[in-house]
């Protein structure tokens, strides 16, 4: 019949070879035939997954809470208490602390709970302290903390507003190392010198990849003569020290994540037994007062699980207990209420039969 | 008189006699079939209609056979003897004179005209008169009489027919014509008008010949198909040119008309009767008040079928054909919603007998009008059959375009014919059937099948699969996206509303890019909830979605609620966790991003029902593909990059890290896990329990 050709009188020579195709190629891909797994979540597989979860947390979460607890914890808030007590409020405790006058060593007492097994680590915390703000943390110049003089002025663009001195490029340059905390400790227990390693405090990554051996310049915070003290920042450098070598400025520009947050300052390489009076003597220079900013000296030991967080093993034990009973109460209703699995009976057509 | 007959068929239409044969190169080559050509073994008709076709080839089989056609002469071999005909002038088909005709001069010189058309056009034009015919007046008035019921009988065997007449013109009416056909022909303006002036000077005082009936086969599986389409809860209305007997029996034979069906037909010839024919069939049948109330309805032909009780009906009459063309179907996809208030009732009478509704075009001219049409839609949507006969092209168009207006459905038009291009145009999916009717249809659509029985893996296979893998991928990418929208808005909470970002600049463009993209396309394309076999198998698998079953406003609100919950556990398990810690703004953003990619791909895997290796590849490594990715960037060294550099080796190697993780994919993803068991427990869908079925079977 029709052979689906035109029918010219015409041009009767202008058909197709047949060979000429466009049909699509067929495969089991094309045809979307590809074997295939089809997950069927039976409510055997149900209760399994359930309980497999709870068997896994459960015991992973008390492990997590065991090394939490197992971390001894001397945490110290002196932002107020280092302060004379004359200092009452607020504005005249800025005052005190941007004073280079005073001399404002300050006197800790601390008890060791219990046995505390070495490394015991020191750090300082910090609270309401947005090391993590958008402007806070661009304003370092990577190039020029690798490079130091290498790195073009364009380079330091983003250390703005603290990029130039006296138009000569700062090194370090920007906030974050203009800030540098500056508040130091130092332990003795009845009399005897406590020393602190400040050695390895830093990320290797950091120290052999992103400083280099540079040397500090036009720091704002060192220079002398700088009595009224609207440049400074926090911590001075050392001038004859590179700064792949100044760990304490290597752990501070590493911004924290969250408003509060823990910088190491250093290890204590021995035990300290329990009750042990541990007497800290802290230099406090740091200004977080302008912004009612905490100050904290903590001593913890460590766990695998890193420092003192019951949230972990918490969430843990709580997920798997929640999915234990999911895992029972899916087999009760199972039990109590048992749908056969694909049966057509339940299809709703089946259900209700036609009226007609 | 049967040699005038089957000379009309052979001559009077456009077809071509070509000529097949098989070249040496195994090519078929065709070629227009000339007289002199002693071999016509391997004649072949082309022609615009395969109507025409197939009358000639039936003049061909008692002996007529059309040799060659020109535009001067016909060479017609009659009964073994070639004869030669002047041919004169030719007035092709019209929609208004709904007729044909040629004018030849045959061998002994007589000039005849050769007519063929629809018989309401014809049949008015046939004389009885003695004079004209010199054919004794009551022999005349006995054909007609005979070829009326036959035509009847044709049509209502689903036949499509034709009447056949002839005309001798005297010299004088032969000149008379010649003037005006001349005329027509050199006239440059009103060219169509002259034609049929000239046409209607020769087109009457005919003798009737006989009729023709035509029966256009069902394809394979329309019956099936049809029942297949209704099991699915797809109203099917169809839309015809057919005449309203021949539509019937089609009805009946496609399986769409069945008997218990009470039929409603409309047949009004002015406004007024088809104002009162719908209303009253409204009252009638579809609400429920005025029971039992009858009324005759002042249509021209046909009366209401009204249920008599205990009586046989009128339409039971009608009913016995076997064959016809059910081609111009028009598909409504009806979604649940709309017909809510009566689902279960929908399409019955308030006898509880189903409705069918049977209009033709001189009715629905009025009823499509402004102030009708509201009635005729309800009506319509009442009825579990609607079937349109007589309908001109734009009109076909103008129904469809009612339900897209009045109602939220989708509609579907297929249809094979140019006739249809208008509807399928107008219908949200447009359908044609590529066949003997040329490519019109097929141009127009947005799907080109070539079968009607193809429309069921159409919609019940292809349309459900893509509407439940678009279903889901509108949440699924509305979720991945929000998600990580949400988890750097928790943060920004942290960071004194300074917008900083933890997550590094670079892994914020590859989430979208590498991340989490190939299993969305994998899925998307792959995705498959039920084969092939069970969708067949259960059409009312295809109600899920009329029920929205993949989409809906409700779904959408549970994805966003989830996609919260799993933000705030995103960004709350690292808080927590290391919120009196040294950890730094690189590595939790690195503990985020992969937590995040993990997250999203999980939660893919968890919804995803058909396995093959390439979703696999595609979930597991996007997961693995992401770890690459944030190795390299933490191992940059370009000015912008420097500042991450060695992060992730840092902060994977704490356990920390991989228990945030594992504990951020657990939780996050419990309560949709919870829900989705729960749903398919205790308020299984249909497509759940077949599924079950399905690889339980199998």
């Amino acid at each position: 019949m029709d052979t689906g050709q035109p029918s010219t009188s015409s041009r009767p020579e202008e058909t197709a070879p047949p060979n000429v195709t466009k049909k699509p190629r067929s495969s089991a891909f094309t045809q979307q035939e590809l074997p295939a797994c089809k997950p069927l979540l039976t409510p055997g597989w149900v209760i399994v997954i359930y309980m497999v979860v709870g068997v896994i947390f459960i015991p992973i979460g008390i492990a997590a809470l065991l090394a939490s607890r197992s971390v001894v914890e001397i945490i110290d808030e002196y932002q107020t208490a280092c302060i004379p007590s004359n200092y009452t409020s607020n504005d005249q405790r800025v005052q005190y602390i941007q004073d280079f006058t005073t001399d404002k060593i300050c006197t800790r007492l601390l008890t060791v709970p219990k046995y505390m097994k070495k490394p015991i680590f020191v750090y300082y915390q910090l609270e309401n302290y947005y090391q993590n703000h958008r402007r806070y943390v661009k304003s370092r110049s990577d190039k020029q903390l690798l490079y130091g003089e290498g790195a073009s002025l364009a380079d330091t663009e983003t250390c703005k507003p603290k990029q130039l001195l006296d138009d000569q490029p700062i090194i370090p340059c920007g906030l974050i190392a203009w800030s540098l905390f500056n508040d130091t400790y130092s332990f003795t227990i009845s009399g005897n010198a406590v020393p602190v390693n400040k050695k390895g405090i830093s990320w290797k990554s950091d120290r052999y990849h992103k400083f280099g051996n540079v040397y500090p310049e036009n720091f704002p915070n060192n220079l002398p003569n700088n009595e009224n003290g609207s440049l400074i920042g926090g911590s001075s450098l050392d001038l004859n020290v590179p700064l792949n070598e100044q760990e304490d400025l290597i752990v501070w520009m590493r911004t924290a994540a969250l408003p509060t947050f823990r910088k190491l300052y250093g290890r204590i390489e021995q035990d300290l037994k329990a009750h042990t009076q541990l007497t800290a003597q802290i230099n406090n220079n740091y200004n977080t007062y302008s912004f009612r900013g905490k100050k904290k000296l903590v001593l913890s030991t460590t766990s695998w699980l890193g420092g003192k967080n019951d949230f972990l093993g918490v969430a843990y034990i709580t997920v798997g207990t929640v999915s234990i009973f999911l895992g029972l109460a899916f087999f009760i209703v199972q039990w109590k209420y048992p749908r056969p699995l694909g049966d057509i009976s339940y299809l709703s057509w089946n259900q209700k039969p036609a009226t007609s | 008189m049967v040699h005038d007959y089957l000379l009309t068929l052979a001559a009077c239409n456009t077809v071509v006699p070509t000529k097949i044969k098989l070249t040496s190169s195994g090519n078929l080559e065709m070629e227009v079939a000339i007289a002199a050509d002693e071999e016509i073994a391997l004649v072949e008709y082309q022609g615009e209609s395969p109507d025409e076709q197939a009358l000639v080839a039936a003049a061909a089989s008692y002996g007529y056979t059309l040799v060659e056609r020109t535009s001067n002469y016909i060479v017609i071999n009659v009964l073994g003897q070639r004869m030669t005909f002047e041919l004169l002038g030719m007035h092709e088909f019209d929609s208004i004179r709904k007729c044909m005709s040629v004018i030849v001069k045959c061998p002994n010189g007589q000039v005849k005209v050769l007519v063929k058309g629809a018989d309401s056009a014809l049949l008015k034009k046939i004389s009885l008169s003695e004079k004209t015919t010199h054919i004794a007046g009551e022999r005349q008035a006995q054909v007609l009489f005979d070829t009326q019921m036959h035509l009847d009988m044709y049509s209502n065997k689903g036949l499509r027919t034709l009447v056949v007449g002839v005309r001798e013109l005297s010299d004088s009416e032969f000149t008379n014509w010649q003037q005006l056909y001349a005329k027509a022909n050199a006239s440059v303006s009103e060219r169509a008008t002259l034609l049929q002036e000239a046409a209607q000077a020769v087109e009457n005082d005919l003798i009737l010949l006989g009729a023709t009936g035509i029966e256009d086969k069902l394809q394979d599986g329309v019956p099936e198909t049809i029942s297949t389409l209704r099991n699915a809860g797809i109203k099917v209305w169809v839309l015809t040119g057919d005449k309203q007997e021949t539509a019937i029996s089609i009805g009946f034979s496609c399986a769409l008309l069945t008997h218990d069906m009470k039929q409603i037909i409309i047949n009004a010839s002015d406004k007024q009767q088809c104002h009162d024919a719908i209303k009253a069939a409204k009252e009638a049948y579809v609400q429920v008040d005025n029971r039992h109330r009858m009324f005759r309805a002042s249509g021209r032909s046909y009366d209401f079928a009204t249920e008599l009780p205990g009586g046989p009906e009128k339409v039971t009459e009608l009913s016995n054909a076997s064959l016809s063309r059910p081609f111009s179907q028009r598909m409504k996809l009806d979604s649940f919603r709309s017909i809510n208030s009566s689902r279960a009732d929908s399409g019955r009478s308030r006898h509880g007998r189903l409705l069918a509704l049977i209009i033709d075009g001189n009715s629905l001219v009025h009823a499509l009008d402004k102030d009708l049409e509201q009635e005729l839609f309800d009506l319509a949507t009442a009825c579990q059959v609607v079937i349109c006969c007589r309908v001109a092209p734009l009109q076909k168009a103008g129904i469809v375009s009612l339900v897209k207006r009045k109602s939220k459905e989708m509609t579907l038009a297929i249809g094979d014919g140019a006739n249809d291009v208008s509807m399928i145009q107008m219908a949200d999916v447009g359908v044609g059937i590529s066949g003997q009717e040329g490519r019109q249809a097929v141009l127009a659509s947005d799907f080109a099948l070539g079968q009607f029985r193809f429309l069921q893996r159409l919609l019940l296979i292809h349309g459900h699969l893509n509407y439940r893998r678009l279903g889901y991928m509108v949440l699924y990418n509305f979720y991945r996206n929000a998600v990580l929208v949400m988890l750097l808005f928790w943060y920004t909470l942290y960071t004194a509303f300074s917008t900083s970002p933890a997550i590094t600049q670079w892994s914020l463009v590859l989430y979208s890019v590498i991340y989490t993209s190939v299993p969305t396309i994998a899925v998307a394309i792959m995705d498959r909830n039920l084969s092939p076999q069970t969708l067949l198998k259960y059409p009312g698998l295809y109600k899920s979605g009329q029920e929205n079953e993949s989409y809906s406003k409700l779904l959408f609100w549970l994805t966003m609620l989830d996609t919260l919950w799993q933000s705030l556990v995103l960004f709350y398990a690292p808080y927590l966790t290391f919120r009196h810690s040294t950890i730094d703004i690189w590595s939790i953003g690195s503990i985020w991003i992969i937590s995040v990619v993990i997250l999203v791909n999980l939660h893919l895997a968890m919804d995803v029902e058909h396995y093959t290796w390439i979703t696999h590849l595609a979930i597991w490594g996007s997961i693995v593909a992401t770890y690459i990715c944030l190795i390299v960037l933490d191992l940059l060294t370009d000015d912008d990059s420097l500042v991450y550099y060695g992060t992730i080796f840092n902060i994977a190697g704490t356990a920390n890290y991989w228990l945030d993780i594992f504990l951020i994919i657990v939780t996050a993803l419990l309560p949709r896990f919870v829900l989705k068991i729960v749903k398919q427990k205790i308020w299984p869908s249909d497509v759940d329990i077949a599924r079950e079925e399905e690889i339980r079977k199998g």
